[in-house]
């Protein structure tokens, strides 16, 4: 079938002279891992359903050409590309676009030259365009992001500075939060009645594979550190089971630590920090059973979490203990909201130990947020307003704007 | 000493946190390549970390054993089980279809998990119990957005109180939409910043010694 459909295009390219109405370019994509070129051309035929386009391909320029795609000459403009206006710069109206990545299911390979010509088919008629060549390479920065690249190292710079700032000005006023606060009055309740403070540090994994639960991990040794001071300043247990045995080894060091800090060394307790099982349900179980056996009087839930939530944070809630929560998956939030007596809400997970050792560089880096926080705000606001602008006023004098704020999504 | 537990893991920090960063923004093949080679040894180290695990729940349950504590025969069970299963999985040679390796997974571990999962429904109900007492003007608030996105999810909702099902989504998709994606925001920078920290050595904490900033 494909030789037939070979032989085909091989006869009619003979017959066919290259009709300077078709007119192009073939290019190496920009800021891709290789592997693909693009095509531009303007066709100067009827832009309707009738009409198509048919791309070949080859990787000589007397050579045999496959056949790539047959398109609707009303499709696949450039301005329809979903890349943003620095990469693509302003697109012409009548500008067709279409991306090249395979040829007779092969993929392109790189620095190979590839040759391309367009076929416009109108009826019974075809008109050729002159050969265009491209030779497809890897690059070493994805254009795309460069938005996210300079908003990433702007905000990386504000946070810098401003920890440089509260250092040198250590006296910043810091919002409270009700569920840091209360960290001291669960600590001091299982105190006075001599029972455990449970504090378990979610179903994340610090796997360096990049999943969203690294971030609210870190955050939750980070935030046991402070709460197991406090905990061996008064002199009450605390027992941390995990799901992740890393996690488990990074806080038996947290907690060894916390309890020198205190002056408290000798009451640390090897078997108060331990590996339970990975699987997710065997976990909640064995929690579920340490909850109802030794009844702590404080549950700490810090960290991701996932379906297991609802059944930790109920079953802690029916023993009656203070029940304070940390995560930033969204999902579990109305579940522990329900279920704890207070919750750190998203970024008030990454504050809490800010707010616990007032560290200078710490409680910098809140600001540097905020200021984040502020840049992304006054954006959304703008954006807003562009937006309704436009459409109240139904002109297009805005649409450039509009489009450079969406453009920085 | 001090080089070994904090400048060499700061300095290891420093550069594949750097270099994982920078990865996102790099299409070239070499580092594709260079986040599959970190992934691999990251499930490496997993792997390892594993036997840490099993070592750390052996001994906090010989412990409990020896010492008779409260819920010791608890303990006693983990063993048998754990032996079980290890056995099994040996004479199995690790292959679980058609035999008695493959059974335990499917009729007792898969049946646990079915049964830990499906008593969410009946916690769903005594949490949405608990929290929709409207005893304060946001439970009334929540539990009046819950009554119509509730009722406006079945056809008995829409054919009692017609256009509660539209009123439903519109909950969903713009004050629900716009709380999450608030929350979204704040993660992210949250979760940026502190990577910052982490890479730059200001937030070394999880190093277990003791200099938190």
């Amino acid at each position: 079938m494909l030789l037939a459909l070979t032989l085909v295009l091989l006869l009619s390219a003979r017959a066919l002279a290259s009709d300077s109405r078709l007119t192009g370019e073939a290019f190496d994509m920009p800021g891709d891992g290789g592997g693909s070129i693009g095509l531009r051309w303007q066709g100067g035929f009827e832009e309707t359903a009738e009409v198509h386009y048919q791309i070949t391909l080859s990787d000589r320029e007397q050579g045999a050409f496959h056949l790539v795609a047959t398109i609707p000459a009303n499709t696949h403009y450039e301005k329809d590309r979903a890349a943003p206006w620095w990469v693509i710069g302003t697109p012409q109206p009548q500008m067709h676009f279409f991306q090249v990545s395979t040829v007779a299911d092969s993929p392109l390979l790189d620095e190979t030259r590839y040759f391309v010509k367009i076929r416009a088919l109108i009826g019974d008629e075809q008109f050729e365009s002159p050969v265009f060549s491209a030779v497809p390479q890897p690059n070493w920065f994805q254009w795309a992001k460069l938005n996210n690249f300079l908003f990433m190292l702007m905000f990386g710079a504000g946070v810098l500075l401003s920890i440089r700032s509260a250092r040198m000005k250590p006296t910043l006023f810091l919002r409270r939060i009700p569920g840091v606060d209360a960290v001291e009055e669960a600590i001091g309740r299982a105190a006075e009645t001599g029972r455990p403070i449970l504090y378990l540090t979610g179903s994340g994994e610090l796997t360096g594979r990049g999943d969203a639960s690294n971030m609210a991990t870190i955050a939750a040794t980070v935030l046991l550190g402070e709460v197991a001071k406090r905990a061996a300043g008064s002199g009450t247990a605390i027992k941390v089971p995990h799901r992740s045995p890393i996690v488990m080894a990074i806080a038996q060091d947290m907690l060894k630590n916390a309890y020198r800090t205190a002056g408290r060394p000798d009451a640390y307790a090897d078997e108060s920090n331990f590996f339970i099982a990975a699987d997710q349900f065997a976990y909640t179980a064995a929690v579920d059973g340490i909850m109802l056996r030794e009844r702590p009087a404080a549950n700490f839930f810090v960290g991701y979490y996932y379906a297991e939530s609802l059944l930790l944070a109920e079953t802690g809630a029916a023993t009656g203990a203070v029940q304070i929560a940390g995560t930033d998956a969204e999902h579990q939030l109305p579940f522990f909201i329900a279920t704890c007596d207070y919750t750190l809400i998203g970024e008030e997970l990454y504050a809490a130990s800010a707010y616990l050792s007032r560290d200078p560089a710490l409680v910098g880096t809140l600001r540097g947020q905020d200021l984040g926080k502020g840049f992304l705000l006054i954006g959304l606001v703008a954006g807003t307003g562009l937006l309704t602008l436009g459409d109240m006023t139904g002109g297009t004098v805005w649409e450039t704007a509009v489009q450079i704020f969406h453009d920085f999504r | 000493m001090r080089f070994w537990q904090q400048t060499l893991p700061l300095l290891i920090t420093f550069v594949f946190g750097l270099a994982l960063v920078l990865q996102y923004y790099v299409p070239h093949p070499a580092s594709e390549h260079f986040l599959q080679e970190i992934s691999l040894w990251s499930q490496i180290i997993a792997g390892f970390a594993i036997v840490l695990g099993v070592g750390s729940l052996l001994s906090t349950h010989y412990q409990k054993i020896t010492r008779q504590e409260a819920g010791w025969g608890y303990s006693a069970v983990l063993f048998v089980s754990l032996l079980t299963v290890f056995g099994a999985g040996l004479w199995a040679e690790g292959k679980a279809e058609g035999t008695f390796f493959g059974w335990l997974y499917d009729y007792v571990l898969v049946a646990l998990q079915g049964t830990m999962f499906s008593l969410l429904a009946f916690f769903v109900a005594s949490a949405a119990y608990r929290a929709f007492r409207a005893r304060t003007p946001e439970a009334t608030i929540l539990l009046s957005a819950a009554v119509l996105v509730m009722a406006g999810r079945v056809p008995l909702g829409e054919s009692l109180l017609p256009g509660v099902g539209t009123l439903a989504d519109w909950i969903m998709t713009v004050p629900n939409t716009a709380a999450q994606r608030g929350i979204l925001i704040g993660v992210s920078l949250g979760a940026i910043a502190t990577s910052i920290k982490i890479i730059f050595g200001i937030e070394r904490a999880y190093l277990g010694g003791g200099d938190g900033a």
